[in-house]
């Protein structure tokens, strides 16, 4: 997993059907500092997320299970909303 | 019959991410998450920092569930495969890619 900070929706009307009624999110992936790393991306949410909340997403064909038995079609899904975090190295 | 969609989500990363499931890393903080996915209910969440042989950071940092009880500053072993990480989790389907599955004492590399 990685954690991300939320930073748009997206609206999409012609979708695969096993996509609707899910909410898109576009997620700005961020270090452990809380700078933004890497590729922003889109992925489906699981837990209610919203637009400027920090959230935590996993990758892979595992973003789907969260809405088992629906195959959803997805790379990346949003799994929980962070609180806070604390680094120390 | 083994296809693309078998492949681990590990080696999916496309942001020069890792290339094998089984990494070392080091623990570098904890993340605390109220309102996340039924399956992460008393899962604890640490961020870990891949590393190479010789303890230098690889690639970027990263969310995985903790299965052993590791803490902040320890060397790990980490698993970047859901199947594998889920099992760790000790809850099937669940909705991960990452897991701790050891805590590192020694690292003997002969060459």
């Amino acid at each position: 997993m990685q954690i991300a900070r939320v930073i748009g929706d997206v609206v999409t009307t012609m979708k695969d059907e096993n996509l609707s009624g899910i909410k898109l999110l576009v997620l700005q992936p961020l270090d452990p500092d809380g700078n933004a790393a890497g590729r922003t991306l889109v992925a489906v949410d699981a837990v209610g997320a919203g637009v400027g909340e920090t959230v935590f997403f996993v990758r892979g064909k595992e973003a789907s299970f969260p809405f088992h038995p629906t195959e959803v079609p997805t790379d990346a899904g949003i799994v929980g909303i962070v609180d806070h975090w604390h680094v120390e190295r | 019959m083994a296809g693309p969609q078998d492949r681990p989500a590990g080696l999916k990363t496309e942001d020069g991410g890792l290339e094998t499931e089984l990494q070392l890393a080091r623990v570098i903080g904890t993340v605390v998450a109220t309102q996340k996915h039924q399956a992460f209910t008393g899962a604890k969440l640490l961020l870990v920092q891949p590393v190479g042989l010789d303890d230098t950071p690889r690639g970027t940092a990263l969310l995985a569930v903790d299965s052993v009880g590791a803490g902040v500053h320890e060397k790990v072993l980490i698993v970047m495969e859901g199947r594998a990480a889920g099992e760790a989790l000790g809850r099937k389907g669940a909705p991960v890619d990452a897991a701790i599955i050891g805590i590192v004492d020694s690292v003997d590399v002969q060459e």
